[in-house]
């Protein structure tokens, strides 16, 4: 990693006060899942008994497992950056991100952000059996858009989902859709709203090559109208085209944070051995 | 951000050797995920009012999408209901002895009963079966418990439907006083929905409840007088009068008298306990307002750990 010290945040030299506006502050943050009934007898009506009984006790004796998904992780985001996260699987990545969001407590430590921070997501307000008009209705006024504003971007939503490229089926109910359809139409939902700061967990892996490729320049369209975004991703490749820093997480910890080339770098010899 | 590569990187650790607790302060930054104030979580909430209906109407019509029949079954549903508790208390057990109009009578208990059934038990999971919408997504989480209200409100508005079919086919006159039904079913809504507010909380702390509020509720149901008259009922039993009347106006029995007296000519004042639209305000404004609040308590902790 050269002879910078890659954790820590280069700033313009030239300028005594930094001109940077910070959008994302995370503060020394620890972030520890608790799970009920992996006690020693696996759910069973005992543990549970166990459980309630002693409750005083340790967390331990009455079968609560803590995990420790997030250690002493801090870092500043600025205004216009594209930060991808990346690490093998269950480094901490996604739960970092649902933190940011607002979504999942922190144990330790502070996390402050300009705004309202959103996952890019709407899958869980989707309903199946509705139609996919329908959806796109439904999706947009959960996050948090206007009847006139989805009106104005109905048409760009159906038009970038290609749902009805082959034939009139934005008006069949959802569950009629092959996966790839359905992906489709749920990241168009998604990323129809302009975001302050914008999270995407891994989003970018749905539908053909045609459709990643639209996606990809959707996400640069929305970086340059949210101030910050995140990326979650295993596909290096989507990382280098679309993020310019990069933060790697390990078990928790954060490994490196620096520019995406020297990160990856170190990265692809990490998972190399 | 590509200058930023071609920058020198600063000496000294910047970023850990300035507070960031005082970084982000200067910049004015807010922590992530705190509970707004009380006015301020209302605002949010009324801006989020068209979610909240859509979120209703889109549960209501998906719940009968795959039926052939499709929404025929919002009306079908009710009046089937109906015919099986009136083949049960009413031919069966004969629990008509004694109240005139005994048809329409249960079959506005049993619909009336229902919307608060199925609204508290809807309110018990709204939180702790939608987490995944609540990890997903940025809204005030009342929203969630306040929509499936809305969505038993419009179901009891299809059974209100087959309801006056009912009435008419029994020879019930249409008369003024069916426009009560209005304001009652408003009272209604505020103690259906303040409750399920609260059940949501202690359903999203306890997930257990839910297995436990049928029991809960059933029991309610058989107390409330749905498929009986308190008034005629007990009007011969030895119970003091004290007890008649906290019977009369626990808030189930409330709300389905006043639908009675609305609906029906031979159901009348006499029937309803003293003050009935005072305690029925009473009862939706404390709930409502104190559900309410209740609720916006533990905001921050909805959809974690």
């Amino acid at each position: 990693m050269a002879e910078q010290t890659l954790a820590t945040i280069p700033a313009p030299a030239t300028a005594p006060v930094d001109p940077r506006v910070p959008t994302v502050v995370v503060d020394g943050v620890d972030i520890v899942y608790r799970v009920n009934g992996t006690g020693s007898g696996r759910g069973s009506a005992t543990a549970a008994l166990n459980r309630i009984l002693r409750r005083k006790e340790t967390e331990k004796a009455s079968g609560v497992r803590k995990v420790h998904a997030v250690k002493n992780v801090s870092f500043v985001a600025y205004k216009g950056e594209a930060i991808g996260l990346i690490g093998t699987n269950g480094s901490g990545k996604s739960t970092l991100l649902k933190a940011v969001a607002g979504l999942l407590p922190v144990e330790n430590g502070r996390i402050f952000t300009d705004g309202q921070p959103s996952l890019l997501g709407v899958n869980a307000a989707l309903m199946n059996d509705l139609t996919g008009e329908r959806n796109v209705h439904l999706g947009g006024l959960a996050m948090g858009m206007s009847r006139a504003e989805i009106k104005e971007r109905y048409q760009d939503i159906v038009d970038f989902s290609g749902i009805n490229e082959k034939g009139d089926f934005i008006t069949l109910p959802m569950r009629t859709y092959s996966s790839g359809m359905a992906a489709r139409l749920r990241f168009s939902i998604a990323a129809a709203k302009n975001h302050d700061v914008l999270l995407i967990d891994e989003a970018l892996a749905t539908g053909d090559a045609k459709f990643q490729k639209r996606s990809e320049e959707r996400i640069r369209e929305l970086r340059k109208e949210a101030g910050t975004v995140f990326l979650v991703s295993h596909s290096n490749k989507s990382i280098r085209d679309t993020c310019e820093r990069v933060i790697w997480l390990e078990r928790g910890e954060m490994r490196l944070d620096g520019p995406t080339d020297e990160v990856l770098r170190e990265y692809e010899k990490f998972s190399k051995r | 951000m590509s200058q930023v590569l071609h920058t020198p990187p600063q000496p000294p650790a910047p970023a850990d050797a300035l507070d960031l607790a005082e970084l982000a302060a200067r910049h004015g930054l807010a922590v992530s995920g705190a509970r707004p104030s009380l006015p301020e979580y209302v605002r949010q909430l009324w801006a989020r009012r068209h979610f909240i209906t859509a979120f209703a109407t889109a549960k209501l019509t998906a719940q009968y999408s795959q039926a052939k029949l499709g929404q025929v079954w919002q009306v079908m549903t009710p009046l089937l209901n109906a015919a099986v508790y009136y083949f049960i208390f009413g031919v069966l057990l004969g629990t008509k002895q004694g109240v005139p109009d005994y048809v329409p009578f249960l079959v506005t208990g049993v619909f009336v009963w229902t919307f608060t059934q199925s609204s508290i038990m809807a309110g018990t999971r709204a939180i702790s079966g939608n987490l995944g919408l609540v990890r997903a997504l940025h809204f005030p989480r009342a929203a969630l418990p306040i929509s499936f209200c809305l969505q038993q409100l419009q179901q009891l508005l299809f059974s209100m439907a087959a309801l006056f079919v009912i009435l008419l086919c029994f020879g019930v006159p249409v008369s003024a006083s069916w426009l009560l039904v209005l304001p009652a079913l408003l009272l209604q809504f505020g103690f259906n929905a303040g409750v399920s507010m609260l059940m949501a909380r202690w359903g999203a702390q306890t997930p257990d409840i839910a297995q436990l509020m049928p029991f809960v509720l059933r029991t309610w149901m058989y107390v409330s007088g749905v498929m009986w008259s308190i008034a005629a009922t007990l009007k011969n039993s030895h119970l003091p009068d004290w007890a008649m009347t906290a019977l009369q106006c626990n808030p189930a029995a409330v709300y389905i008298d006043l639908m009675r007296f609305a609906l029906i000519d031979s159901f009348h004042a006499n029937q309803l306990p003293p003050h009935v639209w005072a305690v029925a305000t009473g009862w939706s404004l404390l709930f409502g307002i104190g559900g309410f609040i209740y609720f916006w308590k533990a905001e921050e902790t909805y959809g974690r750990g």
